[in-house]
């Protein structure tokens, strides 16, 4: 039942992505990255990721879209349509062998839900087993990103407020 | 009812793909933010669906919710970028 409607997802990624690269014009480029965000996201949210479905449609359809549009409201370019190189023939081959190789090396992962996988093994149990008693959080979640793994989500916190405020300062309007 | 919500799903993908011609094809910037608009509205009530098929309708509905008011300000900013490069 899970595969039925992936492939449709995958396929409306496929086209998207594909448009993005192919369309002569930057302003459609950045609409078409902003809805293969949005299936990106439905993709997430089928495979029952649903947080990361919901930082993929916050990040990627809505932030990156008014980012990349600012972007080009900042540049001014009066024309902004592209001029696109030829296809280089060695890319067209060579990246389909590699994708051929991603697949092949996928088919021996575990199984999605596994419960002997060893991602499942190593630490997971330890958490799900303590964190009730550690934290008092019946988030589980909170839990390893607020207490166990308190100084990645800090650091995490440093980059994403240095990466706003970049944005801030080269975004702001000049006062003349 | 779990056939019937995945037909639902097939039925708003074909319907997406309409409006992702129009992305795609469109030969105004103005068919493309209409297109890429509907894509969204689609879009909601797809996550709304697929909130239906696993029972968990709480969660996606906030999800959902979270998409519909990125969509204004998506919005927002597109017609706000037209307006400026139409005076440009």
């Amino acid at each position: 039942m899970t595969f039925s409607f992936e492939i449709p997802l995958l396929l409306l990624l496929i086209i998207t992505a594909a448009g993005a690269t192919l369309v002569k014009d930057l302003v459609s480029a950045v609409f078409l990255l902003g809805s293969y965000s949005f299936f990106l996201a439905l993709a997430w949210a089928w495979l029952g990721a649903v947080d990361v479905a919901f930082v993929e449609a916050v990040v990627g359809a809505g932030l990156a879209t008014v980012l990349f549009l600012l972007t080009l409201f900042g540049t001014a370019p009066r024309d902004a349509r592209i001029d696109r190189e030829p296809f280089s023939w060695p890319a067209l081959i060579g990246l389909p062998l590699l994708g051929v190789l991603l697949l092949y090396a996928a088919s021996d992962l575990p199984e999605f839900g596994d419960p002997v996988s060893p991602a499942s093994q190593h630490v997971s149990p330890f958490y799900l087993e303590n964190s009730l008693r550690d934290m008092r959080t019946p988030n589980v979640v909170t839990s390893v990103l607020m207490d166990y793994r308190a100084f990645d989500t800090l650091i995490e916190t440093v980059v994403i407020f240095t990466s706003g405020m970049a944005c801030a300062l080269l975004l702001r309007r000049r006062r003349t | 009812m779990k056939t019937f919500f995945l037909f639902v799903l097939i039925a708003l993908v074909i319907l997406i793909l309409v409006y992702l011609y129009r992305v795609l094809r469109g030969p105004t910037l103005f068919d493309r933010v209409l297109g890429l608009n509907g894509i969204s509205t689609k879009a909601i009530i797809l996550m709304v669906v697929i909130g239906t098929v696993y029972e968990r309708v709480d969660m996606f509905v906030d999800i959902a919710t979270g998409y519909a008011l990125l969509n204004v300000v998506g919005a927002l900013a597109i017609a706000k970028f037209l307006e400026q490069r139409g005076r440009a």
